[in-house]
This record gives C-alpha cells, sequence and structure tokens, in this order.
C-alpha cells in the first residue's frame, strides 16, 4: 500500500520537527539546573584537594570563566557532537561511562520491560475481561500492592528469601568477578557477548544475577501496567465497534481480543515506550540495591562526589533518550493506528 | 402486505425491564407486532419511548441488568431465553442490525475487507477466501462501494459511506430480518435520502422484513410500508403507513404528525407535559395525562387493542370497545392543566 | 429521564447544577458495592496512618532516635524483636517500632505539604492557562511538557540536592523537591480539563450572557474542574510517599538526625540482608506497601465511582409479575 508508508514517513518528518524545540527546552533547563548551585563545578569537586592555582587552570581549560550565554552555546555545541565532557573525578569520557554502564542498564531495562509487559497484559486483560469477579479483585489487588511496594523493599526481601534464606541466587553485581574478568566485552550487554562468545558457563552465570534485579524491577512495573491495561480493555469494551461486532455473532472471545483489546493496547504502546525510557535513563534503585553497575549508579556516585560535569553529562543523556524513545513511540503508534497519520 | 403465509418476524407480548434500585424501568412494556417478508415496519415515538431497547431486544442484545419476557419468534423459534451460544448464532445470520452512529461503528484498526471476513468466517467457516471476497465485493457493490477500496479503513470514509458500508455488513449473509436503528439521524439530508432508498430497496432486492427505528416522521412516511406508534413501552397504533398519516386513529398520533413543521406551519404545536417516568408509568392509558381527549375511564382502565376499519390495530377508549367502559366513563377527564414545572 | 446503561456519557463534565463535591457524593451513593468497598478500606488505612502520625509521641514506645533506656543502658545492636522492641532494634541501636511509627509522621507532613505545594501552583495555573489560552498557554504547555517527559525520580533527585545545600535536609527541601514533580501534571490534567470544559454549551452560555471571565471561571469551570482533583491527588500522594522513600533510599531524603524516615531505615536494611536479619528491613517496608495500598486503593475506588465512563451503577435483578389476565384492567 503506498499510501500507507508515504504518511507514515512524512509523519516521522513532522514530528522530527516537533522534538527539535521540545529538545532544546530540555536542555536548556538542565544547563541552568546545574548552574543554580553557586560557584562552579570544578571548584565545587576538587575545592581543597588541589592549589588554588590549578584550580583557576582547570577552570578556565573547562570554560567556566565565560559569560553564561557563551558556555551556553558551547554546551549545546558539545551535545551535538555527543561530546559530554570529562568527569572531574576520575577522568574518564563521560560518553564512555555512558557506553559502559548504560549497557548494563540496557540489559537490566530490557529484562525487566519483558517481564514487565506479560504479567502486566496477561493480568491486566484477564482483570478486565472479567471485571468485577474474584479474578479481576484478585488481578487488581495483586497490582496495587505490587506497585505500593518500593522496588528496593522488594529487593530487599528477594535477597532475604532467594540469596541468605535458600541460597539459590547471587544478590548483587552483574556476574562473578572470574567471569567479568573473562567475558570478551563487544557490546558490553553480557548476555549477548557471552552467547557470541560461546561461553555457556559465563551465560549461565550472568543470567542468574540477572534473574533477581530483572523480576523485581519487572513486576513493579507490571504492577503499573496491569491497572493502565484493564481500564483501557474496560474502555474499548463499551465501545460502539465492539457492540456492532457482537450485532454480527461474533464470539465473545474475538470480540475481546480482537476488536477490544487491540485498540486498549494503542495507549498502552505510548505507556510502556515512555516507562522504558524512563528506565534507560537510570534504574536508580534497583541499581543501587543489587549493586548493578548501571548508569543510575554512577549518576548517584558523581552526585556525591558533587561532580557536576558528569551530572550533567548523564542527565542531559536521560533528556535525550526520552526525546528519541517519544519520537520512536509516537512513529510505532503511527504504525499500528492508521488513524495517527492524518 | 400482510399475506397468508407466516410472518417473518413475530412479536408477542415482549416485556423488556432494567433493573435498578428501587423499581425496575419498565421499557418495554407488553408489545406485539408481525413484519412479513419484504414488508417495512416503521416504530416511530418520543426519545425514550423504548424503541432502541425494543430493537435491541430482538437479538438479544440486551445491556447489563435488562432482562426480557415473551415471545420473539423468527427462524421458526423463541428467541427469548436463549443462551448466548444460540444468540450469537442467529446474529448476523438470521437477524441484521443497522446502527445509529455509522462513524464510530466500524473497528478503527481493521480494514473493511478484515470486517467482512470476520463476520464471514464466524458464520460460515468452510468458505474460500475468494468465495468471502467474492461475497464481500457483491454486497459492497450494491451499496456503491467500488471494490478498490475494500483494503481501507474506516476513517478513510465519510459517515454516509459508513452507513453503507454497515449496510452491506448486515446484509451479506442474507439474514431475514433486518433492524434499522436510527439509521439516518447522524447524517445529513442528502446524505439520507440515499440511505433510504438504499433501505427501500431491500425490500424489492432482498425480500428483507426490516423494522425502521426513527423518531422523524417523513422517514416513515417515505419508506414504510406499515407503521406503529410507540409511547411510554407499549405500542398504540398499528397500522398501514398511508392510513394512520391520513387518519390518526390515536390522540397521541394526531399530536405528533400535527406538532411536525413543514412549509404550511403557521403556529408551533408542541405536545404539553413530558414523556412519563418508566418506573412509574401513569395508570390506565399511559397517554392520559397528556391526551387532549381524556376521558374519565382513561386513567382507570387500560385500553384493549381495537381493530378500525381503515386496518389499524389501535389501543384507546375513543375506539371502545363500548361494552367494557362502565358508566360515565366517557365524561372527558377533569384534571389540572400541567405546569410549567412538570415539563423536562 | 434517563435508562441506565444506554446513554453515553461524556466523561467528567457535568452541568453547574451538581455543584463540584456534592457530584461526588451523590455518585457515591449510586456506585456499585465493590467500588464502595474498596473505597472505605482506603479510607481505613490512609486515617489509621494519619492518626499514627498525629499522635506518634504518644503511641510509639519511644523517640525514632532513642538508643539508650531511661537509665542509660544502651539498647541493643540488632536484636530480634522482643518484649521491649516488638520489632526489633537496628544498627543505630534505635527501636525500629518506634522508627516506623515516626517514619509515618513523616510522610504525612512532607506529603501533605507538597500536595498544598503542588495543588497551589499547579491548578491556578491549569486554570488560567487551558481558560486564557494564547502565547502564555504555548509556552507553558512546552514547559511542561518538557519537564514531565524527564523522569521523575532524577529530577527529584537533582532538585532535592540543589535545595539542600540552601535549606538543608529537612522536611521543607524534601517536600519542595518532590511538589516541583508534581506540579507539571496537575497543571496538565487540569488544563485538558478546563479546556474541555471551555467548549461545553453551557459555559458557552454563559459568556453569551455576559459573565466576566473571572466568574465563568468560578462558577462553571472550576466547579467541574475539582470534581477530578480528589482523585488525581490521591493516587499523587501514593506516588509521592513513593519519591520521598525513593530520596531517602538513596540517601538524598532527610537528614536521619531531623526525622525518622522509612526509605532511610531500608537503605541501612540492605547490608542486614546478608546476614539474615530481617527485621529492620520488613517492617518499615510493610508500612509504605501499607500507605501507599490504602492511599492508592482510596484514589481508585474514587475513580471508579467518580468517572462516569467506567462507572458502573447498581442493578437489581427483574422480576416479572404475571401479566394482566383480562383486557381492560388497570
Amino acid at each position: 500500500m503506498a499510501g500507507r508508508s508515504h504518511s507514515l514517513r512524512r509523519y516521522l518528518f513532522t514530528r522530527i520537527a516537533l522534538a527539535i524545540p521540545m529538545l532544546l527546552i530540555l536542555l536548556t533547563l538542565v544547563f541552568l539546573l546545574m548552574r543554580v548551585a553557586p560557584g562552579d563545578p570544578i571548584s565545587a569537586a576538587l575545592g581543597g584537594r588541589l592549589p588554588q592555582a590549578e584550580l583557576d587552570r582547570r577552570r578556565a581549560e573547562a570554560g567556566y570563566d565565560q559569560p553564561l550565554i557563551q558556555q551556553y552555546l558551547e554546551y549545546l555545541g558539545d551535545v551535538a557532537t555527543f561530546d559530554f565532557g570529562t568527569t572531574i573525578v576520575d577522568n574518564r569520557a563521560v560518553t564512555d561511562v555512558i557506553v559502559q554502564n548504560g549497557a548494563a542498564t540496557l540489559e537490566l531495562t530490557l529484562a525487566a520491560m519483558v517481564i514487565a509487559m506479560v504479567t502486566g497484559l496477561t493480568i491486566g486483560a484477564l482483570s478486565g475481561r472479567f471485571r468485577d469477579t474474584s479474578i479481576d479483585v484478585g488481578g487488581r489487588l495483586f497490582g496495587i500492592v505490587i506497585y505500593a511496594a518500593p522496588v528496593f523493599y522488594l529487593g530487599f526481601l528477594a535477597q532475604l528469601v532467594f540469596g541468605k534464606w535458600l541460597g539459590w541466587l547471587p544478590t548483587s553485581g552483574r556476574a562473578s568477578p572470574v567471569v567479568t574478568f573473562e567475558l570478551e566485552t563487544k557490546t558490553n550487554l553480557f548476555l549477548v557477548d557471552a552467547a557470541i562468545t560461546g561461553n555457556g558457563e559465563a551465560f549461565v552465570d550472568v543470567l542468574e544475577h540477572l534473574v533477581m534485579p530483572a523480576t523485581v524491577l519487572g513486576l513493579v512495573i507490571g504492577g503499573v501496567f496491569i491497572r493502565l491495561v484493564r481500564v483501557n480493555l474496560i474502555q474499548t469494551l463499551k465501545g460502539d465497534y465492539v457492540e456492532a461486532a457482537r450485532a454480527r455473532g461474533v464470539t465473545e472471545r474475538n470480540v475481546v481480543m480482537r476488536h477490544a483489546f487491540k485498540n486498549a493496547l494503542v495507549p498502552v504502546v505510548t505507556v510502556v515506550g515512555l516507562q522504558f525510557a524512563l528506565l534507560l535513563s537510570g534504574a536508580v534503585l534497583t541499581e543501587q540495591t543489587f549493586n548493578w553497575p548501571g548508569i543510575g549508579s554512577e549518576l548517584v556516585r558523581y552526585l556525591d562526589n558533587r561532580d557536576y560535569i558528569a551530572v550533567q553529562g548523564i542527565i542531559t543523556f536521560a533528556g535525550l533518550v526520552v526525546v528519541f524513545v517519544s519520537l520512536l513511540i509516537d512513529v510505532v503508534n503511527a504504525w499500528i493506528d492508521p488513524r495517527v497519520r492524518f | 402486505m400482510t399475506s397468508a403465509a407466516e410472518p417473518a418476524l413475530s412479536v408477542r407480548d415482549l416485556r423488556v425491564w432494567y433493573g435498578t434500585p428501587g423499581a425496575p424501568v419498565r421499557a418495554v412494556d407488553g408489545v406485539s407486532f408481525d413484519i412479513a417478508a419484504g414488508e417495512t415496519l416503521g416504530l416511530v415515538g418520543e426519545s425514550g419511548c423504548g424503541k432502541s431497547t425494543l430493537g435491541r431486544s430482538i437479538m438479544g442484545l440486551l445491556p447489563e441488568g435488562a432482562a426480557a419476557d415473551g415471545d420473539i419468534r423468527y427462524g421458526g423459534r423463541n428467541v427469548v431465553g436463549l443462551t448466548e451460544r444460540d444468540l450469537r448464532a442467529i446474529r448476523g445470520a438470521d437477524v441484521g442490525m443497522i446502527f445509529q452512529e455509522p462513524m464510530t461503528r466500524l473497528d478503527p484498526l481493521m480494514t473493511i475487507e478484515d470486517h467482512f471476513a470476520e463476520t464471514l468466517k464466524t458464520h460460515e467457516p468452510g468458505l474460500s477466501k475468494a468465495e468471502r471476497r467474492r461475497r464481500s465485493l457483491d454486497a459492497l457493490g450494491g451499496m456503491g462501494i467500488p471494490p478498490t477500496r475494500f483494503g481501507q479503513y474506516p476513517h478513510e470514509f465519510s459517515g454516509g459511506m459508513r452507513q453503507r458500508i454497515m449496510i452491506a455488513l448486515a446484509l451479506v449473509l442474507r439474514p431475514r430480518v433486518v433492524i434499522a436503528d436510527e439509521p439516518t439521524t447522524a447524517l445529513d439530508v442528502l446524505v439520507e435520502a440515499q440511505i433510504l432508498t438504499i433501505l427501500t430497496d431491500l425490500r424489492r432486492n432482498y425480500d428483507t422484513a426490516l423494522l425502521l427505528i426513527t423518531h422523524n416522521l417523513g422517514i416513515v412516511a417515505e419508506a414504510c410500508d406499515r407503521v406503529a406508534v410507540m409511547y411510554a413501552g407499549e405500542i398504540v397504533e398499528d397500522g398501514p403507513a398511508e392510513q394512520v398519516f391520513r387518519a390518526p386513529a390515536h390522540p397521541y398520533t394526531r399530536e405528533l404528525l400535527a406538532s411536525i413543521i413543514s412549509l404550511r406551519t403557521q403556529a408551533l404545536r408542541a405536545i404539553p407535559g413530558a414523556p412519563p417516568d418508566l418506573r412509574d408509568p401513569p395508570s390506565g392509558c399511559r397517554f392520559h395525562p397528556r391526551c387532549p381527549d381524556a376521558m374519565r375511564v382513561c386513567p382507570a382502565m387500560s385500553p384493549a387493542p381495537v381493530w378500525v376499519e381503515t386496518g389499524s390495530t389501535v389501543r384507546c377508549w375513543l375506539h371502545g370497545p363500548a361494552e367494557l367502559i362502565p358508566p360515565g366513563g366517557t365524561e372527558p377527564l377533569e384534571r389540572r392543566r400541567p405546569e410549567v414545572a412538570d415539563e423536562a | 429521564m434517563s435508562m441506565p446503561a444506554l446513554e453515553p456519557a461524556s466523561p467528567g463534565t457535568t452541568p453547574a447544577r451538581q455543584r463540584g463535591l456534592r457530584r461526588v457524593v451523590s455518585a457515591f451513593r449510586d456506585a456499585h458495592g465493590v467500588s464502595k468497598a474498596v473505597v472505605w478500606v482506603g479510607a481505613a488505612i490512609t486515617a489509621a496512618f494519619i492518626l499514627l502520625a498525629i499522635f506518634a509521641p504518644v503511641i510509639a514506645p519511644y523517640d525514632f532516635d532513642t538508643y539508650r533506656t531511661a537509665d542509660g543502658v544502651r539498647f541493643e545492636k540488632q536484636e530480634a524483636p522482643s518484649a521491649q522492641h516488638p520489632f526489633g532494634t537496628n544498627v543505630m541501636q534505635t527501636d525500629v517500632l518506634s522508627r516506623v511509627i515516626f517514619g509515618s509522621r513523616t510522610a504525612i507532613e512532607v506529603v501533605a505539604l507538597a500536595l498544598v505545594v503542588s495543588l497551589a501552583i499547579g491548578l491556578p495555573l491549569g486554570l488560567l492557562s487551558g481558560y486564557h489560552g494564547g502565547p502564555l498557554d504555548r509556552g507553558l504547555v512546552l514547559v511542561m511538557d518538557a519537564l514531565i517527559a524527564f523522569p521523575s525520580l532524577l529530577f527529584a533527585i537533582v532538585i532535592a540536592f540543589l535545595l539542600s545545600d540552601t535549606f538543608g535536609r529537612g522536611v521543607v527541601t524534601a517536600a519542595l523537591a518532590i511538589s516541583i514533580v508534581y506540579i507539571p501534571q496537575y497543571f496538565r490534567v487540569v488544563r485538558n480539563h478546563v479546556i474541555s470544559v471551555r467548549e461545553e454549551p453551557f459555559v458557552e452560555a454563559a459568556r453569551a450572557i455576559g459573565a466576566p471571565p473571572r466568574t465563568v471561571i468560578r462558577r462553571y469551570v472550576f466547579q467541574n474542574v475539582v470534581q477530578n482533583v480528589p482523585v488525581i491527588a490521591t493516587l499523587n500522594a501514593a506516588d509521592a510517599i513513593l519519591t520521598l522513600a525513593a530520596l531517602g533510599f538513596l540517601g538524598y531524603g532527610i537528614q536521619p538526625t531531623q526525622a525518622a524516615e522509612w526509605g532511610y531505615d531500608i537503605k541501612r536494611a540492605i547490608s542486614d540482608a546478608g546476614a539474615g536479619i530481617w527485621w529492620t528491613g520488613l517492617y518499615p517496608g510493610l508500612a509504605i506497601v501499607l500507605l501507599v495500598t490504602g492511599l492508592t486503593l482510596l484514589g481508585e475506588g474514587l475513580n471508579d465511582v467518580l468517572n462516569p465512563v467506567i462507572r458502573r451503577r447498581k442493578t437489581e435483578p427483574v422480576r416479572f409479575p404475571p401479566r394482566p389476565g383480562n383486557e381492560g384492567t388497570p
């Protein structure tokens, strides 16, 4: 259908064009936020640890004595070339931090999202379909309680039960030290790397370390999805086209799955995407609980060290991810829902 | 019109009530009528008189909390009380429905082809894909939708075209009975004329029995063989369209016709008062509080159906039967005029 | 008269006849049994915590930072639950039960303050922006959308961090950080609602008879919009408790010397899990789960009751009386 892909392309361009002002605002906000703290990042991070002359030199080098506008423009320019700066405290290129630790977060996030979608979609659909029955009450209660449990609390309980008392799973890190040392990292996604290099032992080890954090995080997010899917399904089941389908004798199962559920998923896609973006930019709590070396952990570490350059870089990256993923979501939406393109 | 053969749709003493806290809402309260094959019966009445409920109940499409009682026969058996499973087999195949708002009646994520495929696969699973396609295009062609648009999505069609697609969907399985619930109310006048032409052609081309539900008397005059006038859950008059329009037997029908605005209208005429609360309808004849010709017997007893020479059946004490009216019952009814506060 | 369940209702807008919160009450009475039960349970749990918060000094056996008895004997470190310490003690030698009770005081204080602040800013901004439109509206929407897009926890962390340099690490800082995160949400919801109400015929009618914008907003728009606020506020409060706990867990929350905070306690408890010490983390966590569940039940229940689109009215089973035997009977 030529018409379909053409309108999709046109939609894509429009969306990209609209994303740019939002991006600019986000970047400006981040920039201003980081300049609210008095003084400059260099002094804040290293003040007292280095002689004043050295501090001054570094400050001039980083450009902190220039007028604000110039700093702003330089900042924008850097972002455009993906130069997020160098951390103050350990002299790493922020881009390296993003790639290495970001991959760890990505692995965790992907696994968690899979679990979240499976639990959320099934329980939510069952709840919506069998509304007000015990299935519904059970599903809703589960969703509410699971969401009410902070991920670090579930993590605590999981570590207690499955780590200490049952001894089934390890409770911290991405992999045991041996594996971490030995594994050839190509993509920085350990599971993928273990698979490509045919390292079965490493694969199992990494998987064992991934199970608890991913499940804990996945369940909590799944709790959110349950509510969402349920409400949307109930709403679509009241739709006019659903009644019309019933009037044509379509079986209840088809009515629910093919008409109501599919239509109910449309708004859910947006939320799933947004959650994904949120998680990518730092599943901080899970990472802290399980000592997962992700980007959220790094953010906390740099924040504690007052390394504002690193913090700025990471937060900028987070913002970029969110904008990019929103764009992606809109495109996916346009792809599944033909009405959106017009 | 009325033939000696068995009617395609036969309804006897149908009651459809909604359960609410307090008294149930008696949306349809003892309705009987027949529709012969190839005949179009118009069902008219004000909003809230129960006509939509009646239409839906014929295919058992009752909303939550509603229950039906009585006889609805087509295809040889009573539909009231059938299981959902049996009803599903009937819907679409033996009885079809055309709804009011075409804009929202098609699944926005499915193409027209998908809609037809679903309906055909549900009822005739043995058909090949080619055969399904042929049947669908046939039905659409009859409605003036070209085959090139078969794969398009609903939002790419105008309101009128969507209604035509809905009609084609309702007819693709050749049901013997079709219910059209206000099919043109949401459409503009020009499109309305097109749809009406299609509906009137139904009796010629498909021999379908059509129940046309509407509040628009003009449509009835144009498209219907017979008309049934509904008030407060009951049918008060039922006869050949031409006769009912020319010589309405029931005061309500008379008032309805008088309130139609045409080029000849000199003064606006509305029926005073408001339709009754169906949880607690007036005693006896339900129209008596608003009837200009009410008699003493009217609030006392519910009128029996009486056959009038014009060929209509009417429920009104004005037409008797005289032997059932107690002495003094024909005196005009004394009552206070409906106050402004009584109006809706 | 209306046919239950047949009339499609426009979600959430009603003519000014049923003013603001009064409609909440009448909708409540009509509602389905399950939804009502949910609201009561949620309200009960929330009320219990509020009482706990208010009467903390009276109910709790010790203060939140007491580490020894009146005679000066220090508590055991990480002692298992016992008669003196029903929830045990933690690594700081303080009583877990007392910390849980005082923790509810902290939570309620912070969240209530944050709620007031975000409503005080978000609600009027949304009202004005939605009603007047124009460049002000467009600008605000752009900014608020960008803020909402930002991961809320990261945002809260950064704000808390920045504010702590100036205001210290107390209840106020935490409350402000949290409120800033939620202002855009209130803004957006209120604004969208105002826009849909603005187009309703009864508002147009009010304008047509010459009512000034202030009156229109106050009488018609505000009353309508306010009906949505209880649900959103409750659900946001639930979220705020989680955000507060998260801040505490990461160490950006309230200074442990200033008040007890559940998230912080769990942070200290994580290392206990490896040693099999369960009481230091279990009870604070349970408190969080209970309070958030209570608030969520309250919010969701209210939503079920108030939202006409998914609301379900009570139905009674229909019983048909036998038909009148003869013609002409009443």
